[in-house]
Parts: C-alpha cells; structure tokens; sequence
C-alpha cells in the first residue's frame, strides 16, 4: 500500500471505509459468509419495510406523515417510469422500485458515519447494471424479435454513414453496463473517501483543524444531494434503456 | 500492488472495490437483498400504495361529483326561489291594478253623481234666481205704475189707470 | 537497481494518476455546460422547463460518467496497478 510504505507524514486511509468484513470472526470470507455488506443491506431492506410498508399499514385516505412520504416516493417512480419508458414500461415498474429503492436507501444509509456504502462496491453496481442490462436485452429481443437489432440500424441517417453509425451504436450499447455502474459506484466512493481525506487533515492540523471540518459539512451536504441524484440518475437511465426495448420506435 | 483481502482491523490495501475474493460474497447477498426487496414491494407496498392512491382519487372524484350535485341543487333552489318571487310580484301587481280599477270605477261613479247633483242644484238655482228676477221686474213695474200714478195726479191731472199703465209698459220695454 | 526501477515506477504512477485526474476537468466542463444552456432555455421558455428535468439529468449523468471514469483511472493507478 503506497501511503503507507512510503512514510508520508498523514496517516489518512481513504479506503478503509470500504473494506468488506465478516461480521463474526476473522475467517475467511466465503459466498455465504454474513458480511458488514449483509449487514447493511439488511438494514436498506429494513428501512425500506420501515418506510413503505409500516408507514402505509393504516392505509389512510388521509395521509399520516410516513404514509404521505411512502406515496412520494410511489408516484415520483411510478410518473418517471410512465413518462420515460412509457405506458407499456409500467409493468416493469416494481423491478425499477426496487431498484430505486435499493440504491437510494444504500447510498443515504452510507451517508451515517461510520457506516459501510454498499453502493460504492464496484461489485454491487456492475450486478446491479448487468441486470437492467440484461433485463433490457432479453425483454427487447422477447417483445421485437430481431427487429430490436433496428435500434442500431439508424434509419433516418443517410445511408452511407449507417454502418459506422450502427458500429458505434453497438458500441455505446454494451458501454452501458459499464458507465451505469462505474457512474454509481465511482460518485459514491469519490465523495466517500473525499470525506475521509479531509478528516485525516483535520486530525493532523491541530487548531487549523476547523478548515477541513468546516470543508467536510459543505462536502457532506454535497454527498446527500450526490446520494439522491445518483439513486435518480441510475433509475431514469434504466427507464430510458427501458424504453429502447419495450417503446414503439428508437429515436 | 496487493489486491488479497484483508481480515480485521487492518487498514485497507489497495482497492477494497478491486478484491475480487469479496465479490461472490457481496453478489450473493446484493441478489437474496434484491429478491427480498423485490418480493416485499411488489407483494405488499406497492399494491397497498396503489390501492390507497386508487381510492383517494375515487374518494376525490366522488366528494367533487357531491359536490357538483350539491352546487346545481343550489342553483336550481335559487331558481325556483326566484320564480316563486317573480310570480309574487306579478300576483301582487295584477291584485294593485285590480283594486286600482275598482276605486276608479267607485271614483267615476261618485264623480258623476256628484256632477249630476251639481248640475240640478245649479239649475234649481238659476230658476230660483230667474223667478226671482221675473218677480223683481213685476214689482219694478208695480211702483213704476203707481208712481207714475201718484206723479199724474200730483200734477194735477187725472190719471188714467189704462194709459199709465201703458205708458209705463212702454217705458219698461225701451 | 531494482529498488530505484520501483521508485521509478511508483514516481510514474503518481504522476499518471494525477495527470488522468484533469479529465474530471472535462466532465466539469461539460456538466457546467448543459446546466448552463439548460437555465438559458429555462429563462428563456419557463413553461417547457419542468418537462426537461429528466433530460437535464440524464444529460448530466452522461457528462459525469465520462469524467468519473478518468477518476477511475486515478484510483487504478493510485491503487491497483
């Protein structure tokens, strides 16, 4: 590790926050082995129970406080998905809460400190993106046939340029995957250990020490707007990826 | 650099993100997280949600369409109030002009009795006046004659009751 | 000799991962870009802006994605390589 071993005079570890470990012991880490990423997602899921379905049990025409934030979240998604993906993507709309939910939830519970971000694993993302990705894929050829191969046969160009275009189309299509997870996962981790580079300075700065701590607020109201842009970006580019496999005509 | 993982306390080496010996655990527990999520929301929250936004719009559409109904029997009382009123005014009006027809018909009729009594009394009257005239002219004539009488004979002369009479007739007429 | 090869090589890295971080200079051009030309339409057609919203982000997302992965070169070199 080069901080270390190079003897710089900060003892700052950005990416210790990001270690995965077991919950129990030292042992090895195995595929079933409950983890802190068990952990914390658990307690998404948690809160996610806590802010849908105990919010909602009353089922009131009038709206409790945790009712009225519960059908926030169901309409905001539920409008997103009609007005991106389309009528036809509503019946998606479940798949796409989850999602939404679950990046949203993991990246606003990452935000507690001394908490560990699940979203910002490279991991969870690429499965997250690689699901949507697939998800699209199968669901376009499944609905369209081959004639969701058009979608890269860019027919209002002239027709010398379509082969290049459909190359790069094609192109752009299998980058999806990666920019939608790398997007995630990279914001995540970039504000992540951006929080504890400037708390390692507030620890060797003595009084000075209010400068990066103030810079720390500031950031960290800038990682709670990240949180929650980051949530809405990764569902509505799933609904615009959406929209190429259930939506009448590419454009 | 080092990609192994790192057990414990010990500071992170390298990426933790790039530790491939984590990702089956990390995949393993995002997917059985997911199916979770997935199975919670479109089983229970989701439907409960739609339900109840479902309702509450029926329950909106329904107040709006009472309260429509309750608007238009509004309208339609103050329409019928102000029918209610409007025949009122004519009722009363049409009862003014009948008993305004009905006094002036009793006024004609007084008028013309009264104008009718006038015309008699003024007629008595002028009768009463001319009689009296005529009565006043005889006496005239009366003392004229007698006078003329005493003043024939004053003069000395022998007055004839005929020729004075005549004379003075005369002298009347001129 | 082969200390000073590694130093060498470490020395390369840093300054690889430094240079690869004024990418994020590029995707802070860009995303100032489309905010920008999105609050000049905004101004100017106030009416049409609420339904841009998605495109706005959308348009913000692809900007930062590029930038976020010359960060992931960073962090790479920094810590991978």
């Amino acid at each position: 590790m080069a901080t270390e071993e190079h003897g710089s005079g900060l003892a700052i570890h950005p990416m210790d926050q990001f270690v995965v470990k077991p919950l129990f012991g030292d042992g090895p880490i195995e595929w079933y082995t409950p983890t802190n990423v068990t952990l914390w997602m658990g307690i998404a899921v948690l809160a996610m129970v806590a802010l849908l379905v105990l919010s909602t049990r009353r089922r009131a025409i009038v709206p409790s406080r945790g009712q009225s934030v519960a059908e926030l979240f169901y309409g905001f998604i539920h409008k997103m998905v009609e007005d991106v993906a389309g009528h036809e993507g509503l019946k998606f709309f479940p798949y796409i809460m989850t999602l939404f939910m679950f990046v949203f939830l993991s990246n606003m519970l990452g935000l507690i400190p001394m908490s560990f971000t699940t979203t910002s694993h490279i991991a969870v993302t690429a499965v997250l993106a690689l699901l949507v990705f697939l998800t699209v894929t199968l669901v376009g050829f499944y609905r369209k046939g081959i004639g969701f191969l058009s979608m890269f046969w860019v027919s209002s160009a002239p027709l010398v340029l379509r082969p290049i275009l459909a190359v790069i189309e094609l192109i752009s299509y299998f980058v999806r995957p990666l920019s939608h997870s790398i997007r995630l996962g990279g914001n995540l981790m970039a504000g992540h250990a951006v929080i504890k580079v400037f708390a390692g300075f507030a620890g060797a700065m003595g009084i000075a020490s209010v400068v990066p701590i103030a810079a720390i607020a500031a950031i960290y109201g800038l990682e709670l707007l990240v949180a929650a842009v980051q949530a809405y970006v990764f569902t509505i580019l799933t609904c615009v990826y959406l929209r190429d496999a259930v939506g009448d005509a590419h454009h | 650099m080092a990609t192994e993982a790192t057990g414990g306390s010990e500071h992170a080496v390298g990426m933790p993100q790039l530790d491939f010996s984590t990702w089956p655990n990390q995949i393993f527990w995002l997917l059985v997280t997911l199916v979770v999520i997935y199975f919670v929301l479109s089983k229970v929250a989701l439907p409960r949600i739609g339900a109840v936004l479902a309702d509450r719009k029926s329950t909106i559409t329904n107040d709006l369409a009472a309260a429509e109904e309750l608007k238009a029997k509004a309208v339609a009382a103050e329409k019928a109030y102000n029918e209610a009123l409007a025949n009122a005014r004519t009722e009363a009006a049409k009862i003014v002009a009948q008993a305004k027809a009905e006094i002036q018909k009793d006024l004609d009729a007084a008028t013309a009795k009264a104008d009718a009594e006038i015309a008699a009394k003024a007629a008595e009257s002028e009768r009463t006046i001319a009689e009296i005239r005529d009565g006043a002219a005889q006496a005239v004539a009366e003392v004229a004659r007698d006078v003329a009488a005493e003043l024939v004979a004053a003069l000395g002369q022998a007055a004839d009751a005929k020729t004075v009479t005549a004379a003075v007739t005369a002298r009347l007429k001129g | 000799m082969e200390g000073e090869v590694a130093q060498l090589a470490l020395m390369g890295k840093y300054i690889g991962a430094g240079l690869a971080t004024i990418g994020l200079g590029g995707a802070g051009i860009g995303v100032g870009h489309i905010a920008g030309n999105f609050l000049a339409g905004a101004l100017r057609n106030p009416s049409a802006a609420p339904g841009q919203m998605a495109n706005l982000f959308v348009g913000i997302a692809f900007a930062e994605a590029l930038g976020i992965f010359s960060f992931l070169i960073a962090l790479l070199l920094m810590f991978a390589v």
